[in-house]
């Protein structure tokens, strides 16, 4: 399989979340989204535009969970929003159950992914967000495992509206 | 009516003894502050092995401290959430299995609404209705409080939680942890107008919080500047940071006011406890003729005693929890 990875450059936080809207369509029950990126990158703001492409109901508001960990949220597809910020190692996700949410029926979405590296399944999205600027972040998709056989036109496509190659 | 609480939905392992609603007999807690302190933050696995560690203790001292005896007890309550489920469920179970052993009514009681409530375990004279403002490291919203039992959430934030952008900005500065208490003490010696951070939502007619935006604009701040600049000029960013925040929570406060007509206000939840938080709403109190009370800083943070009391109330309504109910991470009030 030929890896996937495509990059685009998204400016301001609308188009971070309209990106994140039109990766959310196109992922399936069981699908693991890997987010990488520093304080402020956009990840959260990337979160709710996911939620959005899961139909997840605008009352159901995506915001940071990095004091409860984790956020569950009803949708076409059930969104499982990790939050490792506060998490060292992957030892400590032990006690949270992370098995039930990265091998089960929704998307699970995980902030400050690279914590748990060697917890993430073998097949997962992983999203890097890198800012360039106030406004302007570089983000690149990238597809492990079997996943990079899935979707990859429709992810050039959707990547290409944001200059994307 | 005595009333066993416990509480251990974050840091915190926390048990209380309440008599009818109002006095606090003993009110032990074992903080998790020192075992976080060398990570920056809350490490939930740690939290909840420490609270299996700590609950029974804990309880242990609760009854030791008020020369309670078991018999004594008339109802155990205790958070089910919102929180760490791991470290929920140490408390809730506790709490399930001493209601189980002594046959005495067993409660879930939600960590919001304990809270809200907190207050009038000092302060018996508030008057419903009043907008409630819960502030704290995981949560910052406003409820409209018509009575025990009675909240209608006004408005929330839509990304960070107010103490989380304390906590956030403080790591990013390198100011240590807890961040609320290293941006409050080091704000003092600065000054707060020294530059223009942003008021997220002040122009916005919902009566929604946001502070992932200030804590980002902190970040371009140190950015574009030197490091000598930043370590000159530090107390003037923590101080210029925290006036933001505080200005974003006042400027709501102050809309909701206006939009509900209600002048009594409760501020509660660990961000209650700092001091430009207070003097900000106290002014705003004398200069529009309001009433804003908050908590002691103890009832402020995370404690058993506001779990106990609305336990009591609800006790008292002839309330109780099924021994299945079980801990809810995301729970809402």
């Amino acid at each position: 399989m030929q890896p996937l990875r495509l990059t685009c450059v998204t400016n301001g936080p609308d188009e971070t979340m309209d990106l994140g809207r039109r990766l959310g369509r196109l992922l399936a029950a069981g699908d693991v989204v890997a987010l990488v990126g520093d304080l402020g990158a956009g990840k959260t703001c990337l979160t709710r535009g996911i939620a959005q492409g899961l139909e997840v109901p605008a009352s159901s508001c995506v915001r940071s969970p990095s004091f409860t960990i984790l956020n569950i949220h009803t949708g076409k597809h059930d969104l499982y929003h990790l939050d490792l910020y506060r998490i060292r190692t992957s030892a400590e996700l032990e006690d949270l159950g992370y098995r039930e949410f990265f091998y089960g029926e929704g998307v699970t979405v995980i902030e400050w992914a690279d914590k748990i590296k060697d917890l993430l399944p073998a097949d997962h999205f992983r999203v890097s967000l890198e800012i360039r600027d106030e406004s302007t972040r570089t983000i690149t998709v990238e597809g492990k495992g079997s996943v990079a056989g899935r979707q990859r036109i429709a992810l050039r496509s959707v990547l290409a509206r944001f200059g994307g190659c | 009516m005595l009333i066993l609480g416990i509480e251990s939905s974050c840091d915190d392992c926390a048990a209380a003894l309440v008599k009818d609603g109002e006095a606090i007999l003993s009110h032990a807690i074992h903080s998790q502050f020192d075992i976080h302190k060398p990570y920056g933050g809350v490490v939930p696995e740690l939290a909840s092995r420490n609270h299996l560690e700590k609950i029974i203790p804990v309880i242990e001292a609760a009854m030791n401290d008020a020369r309670a005896d078991w018999t004594d007890v008339d109802g155990i309550a205790a958070t089910y959430g919102p929180g760490l489920v791991g470290s929920l469920l140490v408390g809730l179970s506790a709490a399930k299995a001493l209601a189980f052993a002594l046959d005495v009514p067993f409660l879930g009681v939600n960590h919001l609404e304990a809270h809200l409530t907190a207050i009038f375990l000092e302060d018996p004279t508030v008057s419903f209705p009043f907008l409630g403002l819960l502030v704290s490291g995981g949560h910052t919203s406003l409820y409209r409080v018509e009575a025990f039992g009675a909240y209608t959430l006004l408005g929330q934030t839509r990304d960070d939680a107010a103490g989380e952008a304390f906590d956030k900005v403080a790591k990013l500065l390198g100011l240590g942890y807890p961040g609320g208490i290293a941006v409050e003490r080091l704000s003092v010696r600065g000054d707060p107008r020294a530059f223009p951070f942003p008021r997220a939502m002040a122009s916005s007619k919902t009566l929604d919080f946001s502070f992932s935006g200030l804590k980002t604009a902190v970040r371009y701040f140190v950015q574009q500047h030197e490091p000598a600049f930043i370590e000159a000029r530090l107390a003037d960013v923590v101080a210029s940071f925290q006036e933001a925040a505080v200005d974003t929570l006042v400027i709501k406060v102050s809309q909701a006011v206006r939009s509900t007509g209600v002048q009594r206000i409760v501020v509660s939840g660990g961000v209650a406890s700092n001091k430009r938080l207070r003097a900000r709403l106290e002014d705003l109190a004398r200069t529009d003729g309001l009433d804003v009370r908050f908590p002691s800083p103890q009832l402020c943070t995370d404690n058993a005693a506001m779990v106990a009391a609305v336990g009591c109330r609800r006790f008292r309504l002839g309330e109780s929890s099924p021994f299945s109910l079980n801990a809810e991470p995301n729970l809402l009030l």
